[in-house]
């Protein structure tokens, strides 16, 4: 082979690697290392701009190894890997070092350093790089059925879109009814509509479907393998059934906070949203004259800082409602902002002004106060529009809460491999451009569990989170990282330690038919069945073993590169 | 004395972290994409599995004077390939008895558990490694040989 020619292209970010890293200084320590043909910076690697720069790059210096220095193998990967093999390089001779999850983002404070430990994970790279071969991508069948955990509205239409396309879909719903949320609601923003008229044609498409298998009640309670090939169990109250799926979609929804605030749950004419909802459906809220809503209870605040979307517009919803069953009520909505984007929304906060529904800002340093011992009596609030403070006589008091995560998100995620954020949603793998995927392959997100949303937007998460599903089963094949393992012959003693490592059974101690080794009994590796852990390769006393992108050589010289030896 | 404490306190380890693709090294970025600062000493290596760690480049990094290797995988009962974190736990177990019998501080070697939500796990496991293999000052392995 060739001597190496290594290629290091470093990413600006922008300035998210830029901004803390001194990129042009990490050029300049990369042209420095052995082997190193080309370094250059770019602004986005990954843009368009910088692909070609890669392509062009390896054709005008004769690169046969390429570094890019950027964010995580976990996201781009594959689009590396891409650009190298559309330049005609084999695209396992790239090597991806990562400078800002794990160096720009959490070293802030510390330019020096970070500039520092870049260089040296550039150099751990090229170390790497020095030594990768190139390998021939292994294809493994894709298992032509589908996993979509909830049966909200997030989760049927997943469910409905892939068996409409023909695709067997296990849906397990951990309630013994399908809809989540929904069906509790009373009246659906916008529209005005009852929610059963829609999840009830839903809910009975989803039943009468010959492709969906529902296992209702249930929850998943194991979940192994990869892409193409999982293997689930899941309990139905003590009744265990297990299958195999390609894919997996995660659409388990979210639950409304019930807030330690404004005497929640202490006085009685204080109700959540959620709970006048429920009310109304069943049978109205009572006598009523003065209404005081009170917006973005338990959001936007330290604790829990994001907006919950629906809030804003359930509680304009909510009042104008209360109007319309009692035109004399005094109905006040105080607010910190409202969010009603776009045309409809904005529409529909219009009308309720319209009806006399009052809008009262106030701001979080002083927060609208209650007044009364048995009940709420009034409510105090510091208008900051007008500048004063009203006192606003109340018999009802509705709080607006947010979605929050569901209690099991955590175990969920641990059993999925998938990430959860920090405040406990799911989290996609790319905050813009892979919005339904996580970053393990094969899985996909939509709805109320990554994030607060609306019907229409759970809706179209569900059939995206479908359509992104639907390509491997579709394609029937995935494309299977050449990592597996290989054995050298000659220097395998067959002690078998390997097929004892090995949780998969994929090396076995066959006699060998190779020429001149005929008859030698040496361990063989079934690919099909190898998914690349690497035990075997650190078990093996003999070094017999590799794992192909992780071999002892490729860490070792990561490993002298880091410790200044050669 | 004081010259000592001055040193002491000017110290930063050189620190090796071999994270498992699954869970730490996925929980790593997530430090990373939630901002999480912390110390800038540490190195990460990904494998796919904390399992593919032999005791060979351990003992290599800390024979070449690194100050300190940490190894990073799924929980017990997580492992993406169902027991690789079982034999790291063992072969580590062990490791660090060799250690202590050649003469390195079995500290040098830690062994964690960060899944891949716990960005914030990750963040205070390096601050934790950080802060001991400081107090427990530079590596002196290569000059005692």
């Amino acid at each position: 082979m060739a001597a190496p020619r290594i290629g290091v292209f470093v990413c600006h970010c922008g300035t998210n690697i830029g901004g803390i890293v001194n990129v042009p200084e990490v050029v300049e320590y990369a042209k420095t290392l052995p082997y190193v043909a080309h370094a250059e910076a770019n602004l986005y690697t990954c843009s368009e701009e910088g692909i070609s720069s890669i392509k062009h790059g390896i054709k005008e210096y004769d690169l046969n190894r390429v570094v890019v220095a950027s964010c995580t193998p976990r996201t781009h990967q594959p689009l590396f890997r891409n650009a190298c093999a559309d330049a005609g390089l084999n695209p396992y001779l790239f090597e991806f070092v990562n400078i800002r999850e794990q160096c720009s983002w959490i070293h802030m404070q510390n330019r020096r350093e970070a500039t520092e430990k870049a260089k040296e994970l550039v150099k751990m790279g090229v170390a790497k790089a020095r030594w990768l071969d190139a390998q021939e991508k292994f294809e493994s069948e894709v298992y032509p059925a589908a996993m979509v955990i909830g049966g909200g509205v997030a989760g049927m239409s997943a469910a409905l879109n892939l068996a409409n396309q023909g695709f067997e879909v296990h849906l397990v719903e951990k309630e013994p009814q399908l809809g989540g949320r929904l069906p509790k609601l009373n009246r659906i923003f916008t529209i005005n509509k009852d929610p059963s008229e829609l999840v009830g044609s839903m809910v009975k498409a989803v039943e009468g479907h010959s492709k969906i298998r529902l296992h209702m009640p249930a929850v998943v309670k194991a979940a192994s393998g990869y892409i193409g090939n999982f293997d689930v169990s899941v309990d139905g109250g003590g009744k265990e059934v297990s299958f195999k799926t390609g894919v997996i979609i995660v659409a388990t929804g979210a639950q409304v906070l019930k807030p330690k605030l404004y005497r929640y749950g202490e006085l009685a004419n204080v109700l959540t949203q959620f709970d006048l909802e429920q009310r109304l459906k069943d049978g109205g809220p009572g006598e009523f004259q003065n209404v005081v809503m009170i917006n973005c209870v338990g959001s936007r605040i330290p604790e829990r800082p994001y907006c919950s979307r629906v809030c804003c517009m359930t509680a304009i919803k909510n009042a104008a409602l209360m109007k319309e069953i009692n035109p004399e009520a005094k109905v006040y909505v105080l607010y910190r902002d409202l969010m009603t984007y776009g045309v409809e929304f904005e529409e529909y906060y219009r009308k309720s002004k319209e009806v006399g529904v009052r809008f009262i800002r106030y701001t979080p340093s002083k927060p609208p106060q209650v007044i009364g011992t048995e009940k709420v009596e009034s409510v105090k609030v510091y208008d900051e529009l007008m500048g004063m403070e009203l006192e606003l006589p109340c018999d009802l008091m509705v709080l607006a809460t947010p979605l929050i995560p569901n209690d099991d998100n955590e175990e969920l995620s641990k059993m999925l491999k998938v990430t959860i954020g920090d405040g406990g949603f799911f989290l996609e793998a790319h905050i813009k451009l892979r919005p339904v995927e996580f970053s393990m392959d094969g899985i996909y997100v939509g709805g109320t569990c990554r994030w607060p949303a609306d019907i229409r937007e759970s809706i179209a998460q569900g059939y995206a989170a479908a359509s992104e599903a639907a390509i491997p089963l579709r394609q029937g094949l995935v494309e299977v990282e050449a990592i597996t393992a290989i054995v050298d012959p000659k220097i395998c003693q067959g002690c078998g330690i390997c097929a004892l490592v090995c949780p998969f059974d994929a090396i076995e101690l066959k006699e060998s038919e190779i020429r001149g080794l005929e008859g030698k009994v040496v361990s063989e590796v079934n690919t099909a069945l190898c998914k690349g852990c690497g035990l075997c390769t650190a078990a093996c006393p003999n070094g017999a073993v590799q794992q192909r992108g992780f071999t002892d050589m490729q860490l070792m010289s990561m490993v002298n590169a880091l410790s200044g030896k050669r | 004395m004081q010259d000592n404490k001055e040193v002491q306190s000017e110290f930063k380890p050189k620190i090796l972290a071999f994270c498992c693709n699954w869970c730490a090294y996925a929980g790593a970025d997530l430090a990373g994409v939630s901002r999480f600062q912390m110390p800038t000493d540490v190195r990460v290596i990904r494998v796919m599995c904390s399992g593919r760690v032999p005791p060979e480049l351990i003992i290599r990094a800390l024979a070449n004077g690194l100050d300190g290797v940490m190894v990073l995988g799924c929980h017990p009962g997580e492992c993406h390939y169902s027991d690789g974190n079982y034999l790291t736990r063992r072969r580590v177990h062990i490791l660090k008895r060799l250690l202590s019998y050649i003469g390195i501080e079995p500290e040098r070697l830690q062994l964690r558990w960060v899944s891949a939500s716990e960005g914030a796990k990750f963040a205070a496991v390096v601050k934790e490694a950080t802060d001991k293999l400081t107090a427990l000052g530079p590596n002196r392995w290569v000059d005692k040989k």
